[in-house]
C-alpha cells in the first residue's frame, strides 16, 4: 500500500481558509461587527457631517457620501484583515494553531489560507456596505473600469492588514495581542484626510497626512470613483509594495512560532 | 445612612477603587484613546469652523466635549466588566452569604467609576486647555464640567452593572461597547445640530440624549453660563442615574434569588 501524499501549499490554504470562513459565517459575534461597523461608521460620517461638504474650498463634485465611502472601503478592507489577525492569535491560545503547524507540510500555506479567508469575508463586508451606499444615493461618477481600481487597491489593503496582522499574531500567540494589531491601524487610518482634502487640512495633522501613504490610496480611490483618476502610479506602487513587506514579517511571525513550537 | 450602611459602602469602595487603580488596562485607554480622537478629529475638522452658523473658530473647543462622553462610555465597560468578573469567580455568590445590603453593594462598585471619572475628566480638561482650547465659563466652569464628567461617568456605570447582573457575563458586557458608540456618533458630536443637513440623521441626532449631554459641556466652553443647557444635561445624567441604579438593584435581586 502506497503512503499517503502529504498535502500541498493549495490543499492546506484552502482547508485553513475554509475553516476560518466558516467560523466567520456561523458565529453571529464574528460575523455581526464584521458588517455593522463599516456600517455604522458610514452612515454616522456620510450623514453626520455631511455638512462638510459646504466648507469653501472643498471641492469634490460626486458628493460627501461617495467621499466617505472609498475611507470606510479601505478601513473595513484594513479591519478585516485584523480582525483574521485576532483569529490566528484565538487559534494559537486554543492550540489549534499548533496543531496546524504540527500536520502542515507546507506551513506557508497556513498563512495563505488565512489571508484567503480575510479576503473572503472582506468581500462580503464590502457587497453589504456597496449596496448600502448605493441605497442611500451614493453618485458614482467613476466607469466601471474605475470602480475596478478602486475595489483592486482595497484587496491590497486588506492583504497588507492581514499579512500585519498574521505577523503579529504568530510573534504574540495570544488575543492579549489584539491591540497591537489593531491601535496602529486605526492610528494609520485615521492619520490620513479622512474627512477633507489634504489640501485642505492644516498645521500637524496635514505634515503627518502629506507622508502618510495611506493618503495616496484614499486620494486615488476617491479619484476612481469621481472617475477622475488621480495619483494611480505612486497608489498602486504602495498598494503592492505594502503587503510584499508585510509579507516578509508574517513568514518572520511564522518563523518564531514554529521556534515555539 | 446608618453606620453599618456606611461601613459596608466604605469597604466595597475602597475595594472597587483599589481595583480600578491596579489595572492600568482599564486606566490607560480610557485616558489615551479620547485624547487621540481629540487631537485628530480637532485637525481633520478644522475647516469645519468657517460653516456659516458654527458657534465658535476653535474646532478644537467644540470638539473637547466629546472625550468626557467617550470617557462615560469607558466607565460602562470597566464598571460591568469588573462586577462581571466577581460573578464569574463567586465573589458575588460569597457576599450574598453576608449581611451586606443591596444599596451598600451597587453604590460601593460605582466607587471605582467615580475615580475613574474624576481622573478622566482632569486629564481631558487640562490637555484640552494646554492644546488651546477655550473655556469661557472660567475657574468655576471647570469644576462645573469635571462635576458634570464624573455624574455621567456614574450614571453609565449603573448601566454596567445593570447589564453585569443581568447576563453575568464579562464578554456581554464588553459587546455593550459598540452600541454605546452608536449613540455617541449618531448624536452632534462633530458638528452642532443646526448643521446636520442630513435629515434623517439631525431627527435621531436631536432625539438623542448625547446631543444635550454635549451641549452642556459646550455651554461651558463655548459660551459662559447657560442654565438651561446646565440643566438640561445634569437632568439627564440624572435620569440615566436613577434609570440605571433601579434597574441594576432589580437585576440584583434576581440574581441573588437564583443564587
Amino acid at each position: 500500500m502506497s503512503e499517503p501524499r502529504p498535502a500541498g501549499f493549495r490543499a492546506i490554504a484552502l482547508a485553513v481558509a475554509w475553516r476560518s470562513i466558516h467560523n466567520f459565517l456561523t458565529n453571529p459575534a464574528f460575523l455581526v461587527p464584521a458588517l455593522v461597523f463599516p456600517l455604522f461608521f458610514f452612515v454616522s460620517f456620510a450623514g453626520g457631517l455631511s455638512g462638510i461638504a459646504n466648507v469653501p474650498g472643498f471641492d469634490f463634485p460626486t458628493g460627501y457620501t461617495a467621499f466617505q465611502f472609498v475611507f470606510v472601503l479601505l478601513q473595513s478592507a484594513a479591519f478585516g484583515g485584523v480582525f483574521t489577525g485576532f483569529g490566528i492569535a484565538r487559534d494559537f491560545e486554543t492550540g489549534f494553531a499548533q496543531r496546524y503547524l504540527l500536520a502542515a507540510s507546507n506551513r506557508n500555506g497556513i498563512v495563505a489560507g488565512y489571508a484567503f479567508a480575510a479576503l473572503v469575508r472582506t468581500v462580503i463586508t464590502w457587497t453589504v456596505l456597496t449596496v448600502v451606499a448605493l441605497v442611500a444615493g451614493m453618485q458614482i461618477d467613476g466607469s466601471g473600469i474605475d470602480l475596478f481600481g478602486l475595489y483592486a487597491l482595497a484587496l491590497l489593503v486588506n492583504l497588507a492588514a492581514t499579512m500585519w496582522a498574521a505577523g503579529v499574531a504568530m510573534r504574540v500567540r495570544s488575543i492579549q495581542g489584539g491591540p497591537l494589531m489593531q491601535f496602529p491601524t486605526f492610528l494609520v487610518l485615521f492619520l490620513a484626510p479622512v474627512y477633507v482634502p489634504l489640501s485642505l487640512l492644516s498645521g500637524w495633522i496635514h505634515a503627518v497626512a502629506s507622508v502618510n501613504p495611506v493618503t495616496a490610496l484614499l486620494e486615488a480611490g476617491r479619484g476612481f470613483i469621481s472617475g477622475d483618476p488621480t495619483a494611480i502610479a505612486l497608489a498602486f506602487a504602495i498598494g503592492a509594495t505594502l503587503p510584499v513587506l508585510f509579507a516578509l514579517w508574517a513568514r518572520g511571525g511564522l518563523r518564531r512560532a514554529e521556534a515555539a513550537g | 445612612m446608618s453606620g453599618s450602611l456606611r461601613t459596608q459602602v466604605g469597604q466595597l469602595a475602597h475595594r472597587s477603587v483599589l481595583r480600578t487603580l491596579r489595572q492600568p488596562a482599564q486606566i490607560v485607554p480610557a485616558l489615551i484613546f479620547p485624547l487621540f480622537l481629540l487631537a485628530v478629529n480637532s485637525g481633520g475638522l478644522k475647516e469645519a469652523t468657517n460653516l456659516p452658523g458654527f458657534p465658535t473658530d476653535s474646532y478644537l473647543t467644540f470638539a473637547l466635549a466629546v472625550p468626557f462622553m467617550q470617557g462615560a462610555l469607558f466607565s460602562v465597560m470597566n464598571a460591568g466588566t469588573d462586577l462581571a468578573r466577581d460573578i464569574e469567580t463567586g465573589f458575588l455568590n460569597r457576599l450574598a452569604l453576608t449581611p451586606l445590603r443591596g444599596a451598600a453593594l451597587l453604590s460601593g462598585l460605582l466607587a471605582g467609576a467615580v475615580v475613574l471619572g474624576l481622573l478622566q475628566a482632569v486629564t481631558y480638561l487640562v490637555v484640552g486647555l494646554t492644546a488651546g482650547a477655550e473655556l469661557a465659563a472660567g475657574v468655576p466652569g471647570a469644576l462645573m464640567i469635571v462635576a458634570l464628567s464624573v455624574t455621567i461617568t456614574v450614571a453609565f456605570g449603573t448601566i454596567g452593572l445593570f447589564a453585569a447582573l443581568r447576563t453575568g457575563s464579562g464578554e456581554a458586557v464588553q459587546s455593550l461597547f459598540p452600541v454605546f458608540f452608536v449613540f455617541l456618533f449618531l448624536s452632534s458630536m462633530a458638528l452642532p445640530l443646526d448643521l446636520l443637513q442630513t435629515t434623517w440623521f439631525h431627527d435621531v441626532a436631536s432625539a438623542n440624549p448625547v446631543s444635550y449631554l454635549l451641549q452642556a459641556f459646550r455651554s461651558l466652553l463655548i459660551e459662559g453660563w447657560n442654565v438651561g443647557d446646565l440643566a438640561l444635561g445634569f437632568g439627564i445624567a440624572a435620569a440615566i442615574l436613577a434609570l440605571g441604579m433601579y434597574a441594576a438593584s432589580a437585576a440584583l435581586k434576581t440574581r441573588l434569588v437564583r443564587t
